[in-house]
């Protein structure tokens, strides 16, 4: 450790350090009590709890593989659709927009990220279910029919919906990320491209190429909130445990099914098994996080030798 | 020496994980305390019966000026919950406690009726004007997917004079394990042996992969059954009557199609109240009165029969009591059904039988 000299220097280092522990410790302490508190299902069904597909409390048969499915699927319908939208926002307000309109569409973007997501929720039911039901489910199933997403029994509520909702919520969260990004791509950098004589377009691909792996970790800010959203997705998702290839089917994830029964659960087995539905989550955030990273680091590598 | 600190606050995390884990919840009665003079009890627990909670707490509160009661809604399990572990002086649920579920709690548990209530069947069909007739066959089949469309035969059958077209029907059950579940699949276990068999009696019933949606909440389903034509649900009385939704007559034993009602459901307490038995602990459904509502249940409020505190303990007794008697008259304003008088009687002994340091706490 350097030398510093002076008390304070030493007392601020300690304080700093406190700090930084206290995050480990939180994390380690989450883990070990959820482990803990998950052992009985854990001893009980092993790995068979993972690709277990049926659950029925009832008769203490749990597997969760249904919720993962519902949680990883309408994760990434929300990134298909929220991404290029985001992307879009940032770079028009960053790049194009005059002062004037991007103060306030930027302003209107940072309200959308403080409304509760119970109120999505709401709105998911008596706006955007009708719609998918009436409209877009519709459109989806005479044009796209012949595949197997868009066929089956269509009632406005399940993944397709849950996964717009979630887009909804996501948007702008990355869109205020990559909009900060952007902006701190040097200036330099689109001067000498115009200068170069290359279009606007060429060069907001060169100021997206530079701020890619920014953009990447805002996109994978906007799927954690995506995986770990609760309140909303319960709403509209028809919380049912089954894996259908179409996305009209009900589906169910993590977050829903802990927030609907945890305060139900009186048996320590089921509770047993929610927490361990807590820990999968943990670990499905984890495994998507380290792609996601280990994706950015692929692209960065490849922009350095473009 | 970086990472020496760390790896000491690391242990120190874990050595608080241990201690924390091996400690059961809610030994602390940090809720629950006295202060300033006034008393206060904390209940928490079913959410149907929040809205005449809330009511009798205030009214009572009016009266006792120096008795404050909180409730909490929670669900029924939370409620069971809480009381086993202590953290509130009452609990309250729409079903009885199990054997297993007594078992878990320290001392004796008591169940004391406060009021009725129904599950009713509502549904979303626009076309359909006059109420639908639902005997449990049709329900039960409607839930394990075997009827798919409206203009089913089986339901024609029951219903002749309603024009059904040919739509697929869209159940919605409740998603989150509830009371309403449980008086609701208790009620299709008693009458079709197939739910019994693939379904049974359960806060959380699992329906066949595809067949239905999940609402959490009973506002929840509610909204779903609004918002999708074509669909049905089941839901407490008070939902639908303040949403102005239809509800479907049930047949019950006697072979009659029943609107649930407030008279409806205490008929059908008071049909079975003779086969009540001492601990209180018993079902409604599908009660034999003539006119008596298939669908109903008891909700109860969970106490321990020797109370701690003798002070709390005789605020509780002296509030249940005005709640089964005074109270009743908010019952019906809230559209609860009041226990019928056999019951009433029953409880008041219940309620007597309440003691604190050997000593009853009532007289």
């Amino acid at each position: 450790m350097a030398q510093t000299g002076t008390i304070g220097d030493k007392v601020f280092r300690t304080i700093l350090v406190i700090a930084a522990a206290i995050i480990l410790v939180i994390v380690v302490t989450i883990i070990f009590m959820m482990v803990w508190n998950a052992l009985p299902t854990i001893r009980n069904f092993g790995l068979g709890f993972l690709t277990g597909r049926e659950w029925i409390p009832a008769d203490n048969i749990f597997g969760a593989l249904p919720f993962i499915y519902g949680t990883v699927v309408s994760s990434l319908i929300a990134l298909v659709i929220s991404v290029p939208i985001s992307v879009g926002i940032a770079v028009f307000l960053v790049e194009q927009a005059p002062k004037k309109i991007s103060t306030p569409i930027g302003f209107m973007v940072e309200l959308l990220a403080a409304i509760p997501s119970v109120v999505y929720g709401l709105w998911g039911i008596f706006v955007l279910a009708p719609f998918v039901r009436d409209y877009l489910g519709v459109f989806l199933e005479k044009y796209f029919g012949w595949l197997p997403l868009f066929q089956g029994r269509l009632t406005g509520i399940g993944m397709l919906t849950g996964g717009i909702i979630l887009a909804l919520m996501i948007t702008p969260i990355i869109t205020a990320v990559v909009r900060d990004i952007l902006e701190v791509v040097p200036t330099q950098q689109r001067e000498a491209a115009l200068a170069l004589g290359a279009t606007k377009w060429e060069t907001t691909q060169i100021v997206l190429g530079n701020a890619a792996s920014g953009i990447a970790g805002a996109v994978i800010l906007g799927l954690g909130r995506a995986l770990g959203e609760t309140m909303a997705i319960t709403m509209v998702i028809g919380n049912s445990p089954q894996i259908s290839a179409s996305l009209f089917e009900p589906a169910y994830t993590i977050a829903s099914v802990l927030a609907a029964n945890f305060a139900d659960a009186t048996d320590e087995i089921y509770l047993s098994a929610l927490i361990e539905m807590g820990l999968v989550l943990f670990l499905v955030t984890f495994v998507v996080n380290a792609f996601a990273k280990l994706l950015v680091m692929r692209v960065g590598s490849n922009i350095k030798h473009a | 020496m970086f990472i020496k600190t760390i790896s000491i606050f690391l242990f120190f995390g874990v050595a608080l994980g241990l201690a924390c884990s091996g400690q059961p919840v809610g030994q602390s009665n940090g809720s629950t305390s006295t202060s300033g003079g006034a008393i206060r009890l904390q209940g928490s627990g079913s959410t149907f019966v929040k809205p005449m909670m809330d009511k009798w707490t205030s009214e009572y509160g009016k009266l006792n000026p120096n008795i404050k009661i909180d409730y909490q809604s929670t669900g029924s399990g939370a409620g069971i919950k809480t009381i086993q572990n202590q953290t509130a002086e009452f609990g309250a649920s729409d079903a009885a406690m199990t054997d297993d579920e007594l078992k878990q709690a320290p001392a004796e548990i008591i169940h004391i009726p406060v009021v009725l209530g129904a599950v009713v069947m509502t549904y979303n069909l626009a076309s359909v004007k006059q109420p639908l007739r639902l005997s449990p066959e049709l329900i039960a089949d409607i839930y394990l997917g075997k009827i798919k469309k409206w203009d089913d035969e089986k339901i024609k059958k029951e219903n002749p004079d309603v024009q059904l077209s040919a739509t697929d029907i869209v159940p919605v059950f409740r998603a989150d394990g509830s009371g309403t579940s449980d008086i609701f699949t208790d009620f299709l276990s008693k009458t079709n042996p197939e739910w019994k068999e693939k379904i049974g009696r359960t806060k959380n019933p699992q329906l066949p992969p595809g067949v239905g949606l999940g609402g959490k909440g009973n506002e929840g389903v509610m909204g779903q059954v609004k918002q999708t034509p074509n669909a049905i649900g089941y839901v407490e009385l008070t939902f639908a009557t303040a949403n102005n939704l239809p509800t479907a007559l049930v047949k019950n034993s006697s072979g009659n199609y029943i609107a649930p009602s407030g008279e409806t459901v205490s008929n059908a307490a008071a049909a079975m109240s003779s086969k009540m038995p001492d601990d209180l602990r018993f079902e409604i459904t599908n009660s034999e009165g003539a006119e008596a509502y298939p669908i109903s249940g008891i909700v109860y409020v969970l106490a321990y029969k020797d109370q701690k505190d003798a002070t709390k303990g005789k605020s509780l007794a002296d509030f249940l009591w005005w709640a089964i008697h005074d109270g009743e008259k908010f019952v019906k304003d809230l559209n609860y059904a009041p226990l019928p008088a056999e019951v009433v009687k029953k409880t008041e002994v219940k309620i007597n039988s309440m003691i604190s340091g050997g000593k009853p706490l009532r007289q």
